[in-house]
């Protein structure tokens, strides 16, 4: 009987644990089936787009790091839903993942793998080189541009950072403004490089505190780090640190003193300090992949999403901010639009400008 | 003289920030590993508590009733290893990794039916979050902001190790749960309720790792995001080991790891040291700690063997 009973629990226990890791694997995905066989009933003539499938490989964070991972599979489901191709993710518990999910979906014959992040640059050159045939999309990493079936889908966050930046430079009443980095890389550190040039052509007496937390996901850190910037006098900090910045956040708002967030809008986490935030749509970026391959006009190579393309922008909410603020800021938009203003994206173009005021790169 | 109050105050400040919610989880653990129970699931009830906390904190808009709630969710977990692993005999290792994926899946899976398919909360209140005792008392930024002004549940976890210490060494209950952890048998033939006892500490286990994960989301930030918890649970457990299984040890073990963060902050600001040596700091003191001071760590007897009654 006791045995009986614990073989119904653990099933039980089972059941709920399945259900609870596939919740993520939601109802989209299955109407996604759905909708593709209608489509595929009415416009079989025209050899729909419902026979197109595109499949998304997650890096650790996987599709609910409420960061790029989730903003990737967002954009994708929008194609889904747009475009009425069939979607699908895997996602990566640790690195080794990244070569077996790639496989499995080659082995699925999937039209477009999308590998998002610069931790599946290896894994993506690997398979790209052995399956010359299979398309490709990478997100934030250049280094496989060499290859004709890997598309490179690179982002100027400088850009953004650099408007955010601005921001801080005249928002700022202490002349100290704050920056907690997520962690030490190329591509995190043109977050560095967009918003220290902001706040310097904004403000040229803004002094810059600086601060590597060295992890995504460590928001006491995070919120550690805000506390010694704001003893030290900082009224603004900017944050490229995933769930860190949940912590700089908190300790801004516990302070009172203003933040500004990353990737996405996240005015909504705390209304009444979050003054403006640094977008990256990788989402847009997903979209159009997915579309090109609908379309047929994949390209290979690196495709740069830019100000102009949407692919970076300052977020929306402007409430906590003046109105000359919001002129300035357009203004300078429009300038970096027109070409007016370049925005420096690497260590050498920063230093030559600004000297080396940024600390956290190498 | 300034700069070392300053700092001084900031590395207090950190340890306050890390310290509490390894603490409640690690004191909880204690209970659960003396009376012979191995809890690993820590880290799931520590999920679960987060989430139920930050939920509880939206409905309610009170952040001792959210805390309250985050620690009950911890406990429902507790019954159910308690049932796994004390009358149904299971293997205590694997009920315990079971407990870690139903709690971080349960969260999910909840925020999603809860919140329209999004994988964070909405954010909380500053006013449903848990009350900071001295606000508004000292200017933001000072020594006295920085190491008073912070959240009454922070110093109160150090009031509950005392508590807990109290418990293990002063009452008849603890005395109880040591024995049986140490050799059940010879307790059940005196007379005491071996399964009574165990069934406690581990529900009191489940309770305490849940209020662990509702500091984090109460106290710490103001959301839950799948993320926020992630590796908590195990340095708790780590903790537990390292200040061999006693409340008082414990306690000194999640200072440490707390200090530990103080310093990688304080070290991170000057940019001048490879973030990822400063980075190693908790585990090097750690594993130097382990050789030089604590020597073997004694587990309990019984610790991880299912315990069946005589007929």
């Amino acid at each position: 009987m006791k045995k009986k009973l614990m073989a119904v629990l653990l099933s039980t226990a089972m059941v709920f644990s399945m259900v609870a890791c596939g919740g993520s694997d939601n109802s989209d995905a299955e109407t996604t089936t759905d909708s593709t066989a209608t489509t595929q009933e009415t416009t079989e003539e025209t050899t729909a787009s419902s026979d197109v499938k595109i499949g998304l490989v997650t890096d650790v964070g996987g599709v609910n790091d409420g960061s790029f991972n989730q903003s990737a599979w967002e954009g994708l489901q929008r194609a889904n839903e747009d475009l009425g191709i069939e979607v699908n993710y895997l996602e990566s518990k640790t690195d080794s993942d990244y070569t077996p999910n790639i496989e499995q979906f080659m082995d699925e014959e999937y039209d477009l793998i999308i590998c998002v992040g610069y931790m599946l640059a290896d894994a993506t050159r690997t398979a790209a080189e052995a399956n010359p045939d299979q398309k490709f999309a990478i997100i934030d990493d250049a280094s496989c541009s060499d290859l004709d079936n890997v598309s490179c889908l690179m982002f100027k966050q400088e850009q953004a950072s650099y408007l955010v930046g601005y921001v801080a430079g005249l928002t700022t009443e202490s002349n100290k403004v704050g920056f907690v980095l997520g962690m030490e890389n190329e591509t995190m550190n043109q977050f560095g490089y967009g918003f220290c040039a902001g706040v310097k052509d904004a403000n040229a007496d803004a002094e810059i505190l600086q601060a590597n937390a060295n992890s995504f996901a460590d928001s006491a850190t995070g919120k550690s780090n805000a506390n010694t910037m704001i003893t030290n006098g900082a009224d603004v900090i900017f944050h490229a640190a995933g769930a860190t910045g949940l912590g700089v956040i908190e300790a801004c708002q516990e302070a009172g003193i203003k933040a500004i967030g990353v990737d996405s809008d996240q005015s909504s986490i705390a209304p009444d300090t979050i003054i403006t935030s640094a977008m990256k749509r990788v989402d847009n970026a997903v979209y159009d992949a997915a579309k090109s391959i609908v379309e047929g006009s994949y390209t290979a190579g690196v495709i740069t999403y830019d100000l102009s393309m949407g692919g970076v922008d300052i977020a929306p909410t402007t409430d906590l901010l003046s109105e000359e603020t919001i002129a300035a800021v357009n203004e300078v938009k429009e300038k970096i639009l027109s070409g007016e203003i370049t925005v420096p994206s690497n260590k050498d173009e920063f230093e030559a400008a600004y000297g080396d005021i940024y600390t956290l790169d190498k | 003289m300034d700069v070392i109050i300053t700092n001084l105050g900031l590395l207090i400040n950190a340890t306050l920030i890390a310290t509490p919610p390894l603490l409640f989880a690690g004191l909880g653990s204690c209970f659960s590993e003396r009376s012979g129970v191995v809890n690993i699931g820590i880290e799931g009830m520590m999920t679960i508590g987060a989430f139920i906390g930050a939920v509880a904190g939206l409905y309610t808009g009170n952040g001792w009733i959210a805390f309250l709630c985050g620690g009950l969710a911890g406990a429902v977990l507790g019954i159910i290893h308690a049932i796994v692993c004390i009358s149904f005999h299971a293997d205590q290792t694997i009920a315990g990794t079971a407990i870690n994926f139903l709690g971080t899946g349960l969260a999910l899976f909840l925020c999603k039916a809860l919140f329209d398919n999004s994988s964070d909360t909405p954010a909380l209140d500053p006013a449903s979050k848990l009350p900071k005792i001295f606000e508004g008392v000292f200017k933001t930024g000072s020594f006295g902001s920085n190491v008073l002004n912070v959240y009454g549940v922070a110093y109160l976890v150090f009031v509950l190790a005392f508590v807990c210490w109290f418990v293990f060494y002063k009452t008849k209950f603890g005395a109880h749960l040591r024995a049986v952890g140490e050799h059940p048998e010879a307790c059940e033939s005196i007379g005491i309720d071996v399964y009574k006892v165990r069934y406690t500490c581990v529900i009191l286990s489940g309770f305490m790792a849940g209020l662990g994960g509702a500091f984090v989301t109460l106290a710490t930030i103001n959301q839950f995001r799948p993320n926020v918890i992630v590796g908590q649970g195990f340095i708790a457990i780590a903790a537990v080991i390292f200040g061999k299984f006693t409340p008082h040890g414990t306690t000194w073990a999640c200072l440490l790891f707390g200090l530990c963060t103080g310093i990688k902050t304080l070290a991170s600001m000057s940019n001048t040291v490879s973030p990822n040596l400063i980075s190693m700091i908790p585990y090097v003191v750690t594993i130097i700690a382990l050789i030089l001071f604590v020597g073997r760590a004694n587990a309990p007897a019984a610790n991880g063997k299912p315990f069946v009654k005589a007929r």
